[in-house]
């Protein structure tokens, strides 16, 4: 069983503006060793931006990520996936052209080493490389419950299990953290309950830490350990799902006040 | 009924990620390759050689180079024909200016240099995309173009600005006929064909298409856009450079700037479109379109008229063979916008099934 372990990820003092638009304003909360931490708030609270600021697609004005002790004031994309933070997108974002098999071996990017000409030739390193990979990829394909489409253009699937393939591409890097934004959107019950489970189980299994960002409630209330609550860009609320629901800003934002 | 996969089991990842993971697909290609190397030689006249089987093959080379970029990579060039001349003037300069410099090795030099030019030339797509990158590959061609013609050195001060290469030689054989021609044109062919392939395949054909498919997802997972799209340009630029080379001394034997003017570079992103973008056997399929039918219309139109007894002038047959090539353009990106290699993988999925409707 995991345990949930020490600050693996540090968000301090995170601004980010785009021209006069406040996306952000000094957001500080911490991620800990195996937990599933949740990032829920109403439309526009700036959900998707705190992911894009700690996997560096989004560079803040202010603030620092601390991801196991080294202060990133400038994270970029390279950076973090090398240092093992995956993610899935909350409009899909997969590779339409490639067959599942490829979006997930693209995920493998980093740890393949051939270089170009040996890739030309397609011998020695290069056609190891492929067949050990493909070996991995087929353990996530069965992990997903998604052989019958391994060679499917995902441009072709169903919604819910292109949200399945781009979970296998971002679980194909062997995260440390994983970030899911609105892993849920636009499915039905028992899709819910599928996306679930592969999330408690990657959770569980591989001990990946996990960032969660969803809207619906009762997902975010089982799932995560702790909750933190943004708004219009500010943090309202942070704690263990119980003392998120109890918290009269939380319920304030989401409900409206009477004034 | 005879095309179908029924019995074939894979065993192992290695036999599923062959090339041609169907057997019938698999005969079929080696036996058009043998029938090329082979059977060719002895059915076809010089004419054929010269006017349409050695241009066939040195243009689906180039065609080869821009759909690495364009459908593998996402990145629209217009200075294909610009890429083209690079690789032919090194090759030349390499050729001329250093003693018993082997012509194959400066066909290949030429290459390099090429792939050098093309980098710097891709360095515009790490900020622009789109229309505005064909513009910015647009300028390549005009320059070169410029460059050829204005800069004495690199025509070796030919006074009418017209090089020419002859006695080719590769390790002995001297390659004269157009026979000999066309088995070094095909044979350099294959061998890129199948380095192409591999290199589709492989990691780095899937770091290109994911840029060209999603580029900050791609981004995310670790993929750096500039070492991707660089790295096309680069390898986009090598084979047209080689087909350059090969233009020049196989096919012209000599030329001028304007063997490799805006027009080809517009003639070689057709063929991709028409053939598929994204697609190898695409290539192929587009550079015979574009070579064949104007020929072969010049050909058949007269006949046709002839028998409705209407007689067309040469320059009518001209025109007409404009009117229904680009007719015809039309025609294919309504019809099939993913062009010929798709209406190819289309028809042989329906084989695969026939005569059963499920």
């Amino acid at each position: 069983m995991r345990e949930i372990g020490d600050v693996i990820l540090d968000l301090r003092g995170i601004s980010l503006s785009f021209g006069g638009v406040k996306a952000l304003t000094d957001i500080s909360f911490d991620v800990r060793e195996h937990e599933v931490r949740a990032i829920i708030g109403p439309n526009g609270a700036g959900k998707s931006s705190m992911l894009n600021v700690i996997n560096g697609v989004y560079r803040p004005q202010q603030g620092e990520v601390i991801l196991r002790g080294d202060h990133f004031k400038r994270m970029d994309p390279y950076r973090a996936a090398k240092a093992g933070i995956a993610r899935t997108f909350q409009s899909l974002a997969l590779f339409k052209g490639m067959s599942v098999i490829d979006n997930i071996m693209t995920g493998r990017n980093l740890k393949m080493k051939a270089n170009l000409f040996q890739q030309a030739v397609w011998w020695g390193m290069a056609a190891r490389e492929e067949l050990a990979h493909r070996a991995k990829v087929e353990e996530i394909i069965d992990f997903l419950e998604i052989q019958h489409i391994r060679k499917t253009p995902v441009g072709r699937l169903p919604y819910g299990l292109q949200k399945r393939v781009d979970l296998g591409r971002a679980l194909a890097m062997e995260p440390q953290i994983l970030l899911l934004d609105e892993p849920m959107a636009g499915m039905n019950v028992e899709e819910k309950q599928d996306m679930s489970r592969f999330i408690l189980d990657v959770n569980d299994q591989f001990g990946t830490t996990i960032v969660l960002i969803e809207h619906d409630m009762g997902v975010v209330m089982d799932l995560s350990d702790r909750v933190v609550v943004l708004d219009y860009g500010r943090k309202i609320g942070d704690g263990s799902p119980d003392e998120v629901r109890t918290n009269p800003e939380v319920i304030k934002a989401y409900l409206g006040a009477s004034h | 009924m005879i095309y179908r996969e029924n019995g074939q089991f894979k065993t192992s990842y290695a036999a599923d990620q062959q090339i041609f993971p169907i057997a019938q697909d698999r005969w079929a290609v080696l036996a058009i390759v043998a029938f090329a190397f082979v059977g060719i030689p002895f059915l076809v006249d010089e004419y054929l050689f010269r006017a349409i089987l050695i241009p066939f093959l040195i243009l689906a080379l180039a065609a080869l180079g821009v759909n690495l970029l364009v459908g593998y990579c996402g990145q629209i060039t217009l200075g294909a024909g610009a890429f083209m001349a690079v690789g032919a003037y090194a090759a030349y300069n390499f050729l001329i200016r250093i003693d018993g410099m082997p012509m194959l090795a400066a066909i290949l030099l030429g290459g390099f240099v090429a792939a050098v030019v093309g980098i710097v030339f891709g360095i515009p797509s790490l900020r622009v995309r789109g229309l505005y990158l064909a513009m910015a590959t647009l300028a390549a061609q005009f320059f070169w173009d410029w460059a050829f013609l204005r800069i004495s050195w690199f025509t070796n001060n030919a006074p009418s600005g017209s090089v020419s290469v002859s006695n080719l030689e590769l390790l002995g054989w001297s390659i004269d006929a157009p026979i000999e021609k066309y088995l070094f044109c095909l044979g350099l062919l294959a061998l890129f064909a199948l380095l192409a392939k591999n290199m589709t395949r492989s990691a780095m054909g899937r770091q290109w298409m994911a840029i060209r498919d999603m580029d900050v997802a791609a981004e995310v997972i670790g993929i750096r856009p500039m070492f991707a799209k660089l790295s096309a340009f680069a390898v986009s630029s090598f084979y047209l450079g080689v087909a350059g080379a090969l233009w020049g001394f196989v096919h012209l034997g000599s030329w001028e700037p304007a063997a490799f003017s805006i027009d080809r570079s517009f003639q070689l992103l057709f063929m991709v479109i028409i053939g598929g973008m994204g697609s190898i056997m695409g290539s192929f399929f587009g550079a015979a379109f574009i070579v064949v039918l104007p020929i072969f219309l010049n050909q058949f139109l007269p006949w046709l008229g002839g028998l409705v007894g209407l007689h067309i002038s040469t320059a009518g047959v001209s025109h007409a063979e404009f009117m229904i090539f680009g007719a015809l353009i039309v025609f294919f990106l309504i019809v099939e916008p993913h062009g010929i290699a798709r209406l190819w993988s289309t028809g042989k999925e329906k084989l695969r099934l026939w005569p059963f409707p499920h």
